[in-house]
């Protein structure tokens, strides 16, 4: 990967996509590296697709245009498969980490990607029920990126879940989304 | 020590507001800055700042309110964007006619019809000839800076005028971003406590704001304020000298990048100038000599500095994220003037790109430098304004 890594996550409105491209920028600003995360606005629907950024490097960053070249694709709700092309523009090598209870070998099949490309799953959708109850997948997302791309561990990752989730939730919530996350980072599966 | 973050642009100026404590903020929504002063109000409820909110019902009211205050005496805030800063427009000739060093963060917006929310410049460029100085800004940490060294130029003694420091909505405004942010005595410190000139509330000296004044000394009025606006350039870069001791970051009038030894020149404000620098040194790589200018200080214009910068290079291109309809963006416009006072200039290009917030892309800006790579090897100009990233 380059000096420079980039994501782009793929969502529907109401499922904390952009809060997580947050979570993650944040996370990531330690060691002195530069970050930047920002969604694409259009009319805030819940359901709607949406798009949001990341961009992490060693480097400053002064690129201010959305990632057309991901180095990393994140898929928070599967159904976008059918509707959009996410592997457009990505990168030779891009991973794709995709929230579904499928197999890894099926999204495979269904990205249409080369052997260069890495395909991960998990099943972001149960995870959340189970820890907390709602269909609410950003947190084990994050979890499963923390583990794919190496950015940081899963403690400061974990860390700085439990400080943007606390501002606005009650402890019950922020230890359902920090469970959540670890059980991301620990069931991720490559295909 | 310096504290290391990740945040937006809109939370970066808010706390540089936070850090300087105001004593009047005139406060009224409006999309991309709403959050802005959402958060300063949030600093108010919370005690972290004395400010006084006056919650008004629309921006003409909030300018009012603003003029009132600083007249009275106090150091006063405000911001706004695209409609917003449009409202205003009539008070903002009485702020600074009344030469009131009110700061305005202004968080660049389209301007309806049809309606836009996204980031472009029309509505600080609509506010070009209102009397107020206008700073610009790339990124967050560059607003941020800004707005704390916009205090100080507008408040100088010399000075006395209201600053607008401008950045991209969205783009900037809603971006998370790294930046650096001051410690609050650093801050406290470097902007130093309010000084009073002619203040409404001191009775004892009785005094009246905004006469009528006819044929007599109208005239000489006006001539007045822009010899003082003719004042402001020096106290820019004294400023900056200042902030850069503070806090190691450079500011000048505008920045020159790799301009030196260019043949090409792209002059770009706020946020495009950034993704137009990864393509200079993309360019710079293949060897081609291509450079950059981004203004930071737009009113007044720093016409004879930048045709200095400009002076060794063959073909420029002006680049404008807002129009005159029927005329050249108002960028070219100042650039064009500031070349045309040299004897031998490079040959100039005006395109017009990303109004209501079309994307801005690495690829216009290739497709510009190449343009002027065969512009300045003799080719000809085909139009002297285009528009650029349009859908056919």
């Amino acid at each position: 990967m380059s000096a420079t890594l980039e994501i782009r996550w793929h969502g529907r409105g109401g499922q904390g996509t952009v809060t997580a491209a947050k979570v993650l920028a944040d996370a990531c600003l330690s060691g002195g590296r530069h970050v930047q995360a920002f969604p694409e606005y259009g009319p805030e629907r819940a359901g709607a697709p949406l798009r949001a950024y990341n961009r992490v490097s060693s480097k400053e960053l002064r690129m201010h245009c959305p990632v057309l070249n991901p180095d990393v694709v994140a898929v928070v709700d599967a159904t976008l498969l059918d509707s959009i092309n996410v592997a457009e523009g990505a990168r030779e090598g891009a991973a794709f980490v995709v929230n579904t209870s499928r197999d890894p070998k099926e999204i495979r099949q269904k990205l249409k990607v080369g052997p260069s490309n890495k395909v991960y799953t998990v099943d972001a959708t149960r995870i959340a029920l189970d820890c907390f109850g709602r269909a609410m997948p950003n947190s084990p997302m994050l979890g499963a990126l923390c583990k794919v791309t190496g950015l940081v561990s899963i403690e400061d990752l974990l860390e700085d879940v439990r400080k943007s989730f606390g501002k606005k939730f009650a402890q019950k919530v922020i230890d359902g989304n920090i469970e959540a996350a670890r059980r991301g980072y620990e069931e991720v599966k490559e295909g | 020590m310096a504290k290391v973050v990740a945040v937006t642009g809109n939370e970066a100026v808010a706390n540089a507001l936070r850090q300087v404590n105001p004593d009047v903020c005139g406060i009224y929504p409006i999309t991309p800055q709403t959050d802005m002063m959402q958060r300063y109000a949030s600093f108010i409820s919370n005690g972290k700042v004395d400010t006084e909110a006056i919650l008004v019902e629309s921006e003409h009211s909030s300018m009012s309110a603003c003029i009132g205050a600083s007249a009275a005496g106090g150091r006063v805030v405000t911001a706004t964007s695209s409609q917003g800063l449009a409202l205003m427009w009539e008070m903002l000739h009485i702020a600074s006619g009344d030469r009131l060093p009110i700061i305005m963060p202004v968080v660049n917006r389209a301007l309806s019809a049809p309606l836009n929310i996204h980031g472009d410049h029309s509505d600080a460029m609509g506010a070009r000839d209102t009397g107020w100085i206008q700073i610009w800004s790339e990124n967050g940490q560059e607003a941020y800076d800004n707005t704390i060294q916009a205090f100080r130029i507008g408040e100088h003694m010399d000075i006395r005028l209201p600053v607008m420091v401008c950045m991209d909505g969205f783009i900037i405004s809603h971006s998370i971003e790294r930046l650096e942010y001051l410690e609050d005595a650093a801050v406290k410190d470097f902007v130093g406590p309010f000084k009073n000139l002619f203040p409404l509330l001191d009775l004892e000296k009785p005094k009246s704001y905004g006469p009528l004044i006819l044929t007599d000394l109208y005239h000489e009025y006006k001539r007045a304020q822009h010899e003082v606006m003719m004042k402001v350039k020096d106290v820019v870069l004294d400023v900056a000298k200042d902030f850069e001791k503070l806090s190691g970051r450079k500011y000048g009038l505008f920045e020159a990048y790799r301009l030196e030894d260019a043949d090409i020149a792209v002059v770009i404000l706020n946020s495009a100038a950034g993704t137009t620098k990864d393509v200079v040194d993309e360019l710079r790589d293949k060897g081609v000599k291509a450079g950059l200018l981004k203004p930071r200080l737009f009113r007044p214009f720093p016409y004879e500095e930048m045709a200095e910068a400009l002076k060794n290079t063959k073909a420029v291109c002006v680049m404008d994220r807002s129009d005159s309809f029927g005329g050249y963006g108002p960028l070219f416009m100042e650039v064009s003037s500031a070349l045309y006072q040299m004897k031998n200039r490079p040959a100039l290009i005006n395109k017009i790109y990303g109004l209501g917030g079309r994307d801005y892309l690495p690829s216009h800006g290739e497709m510009v430098f190449n343009e002027l790579a065969e512009i300045a090897a003799g080719g000809k100009i085909r139009a002297c304004k285009e528009y650029i990233g349009v859908r056919e």
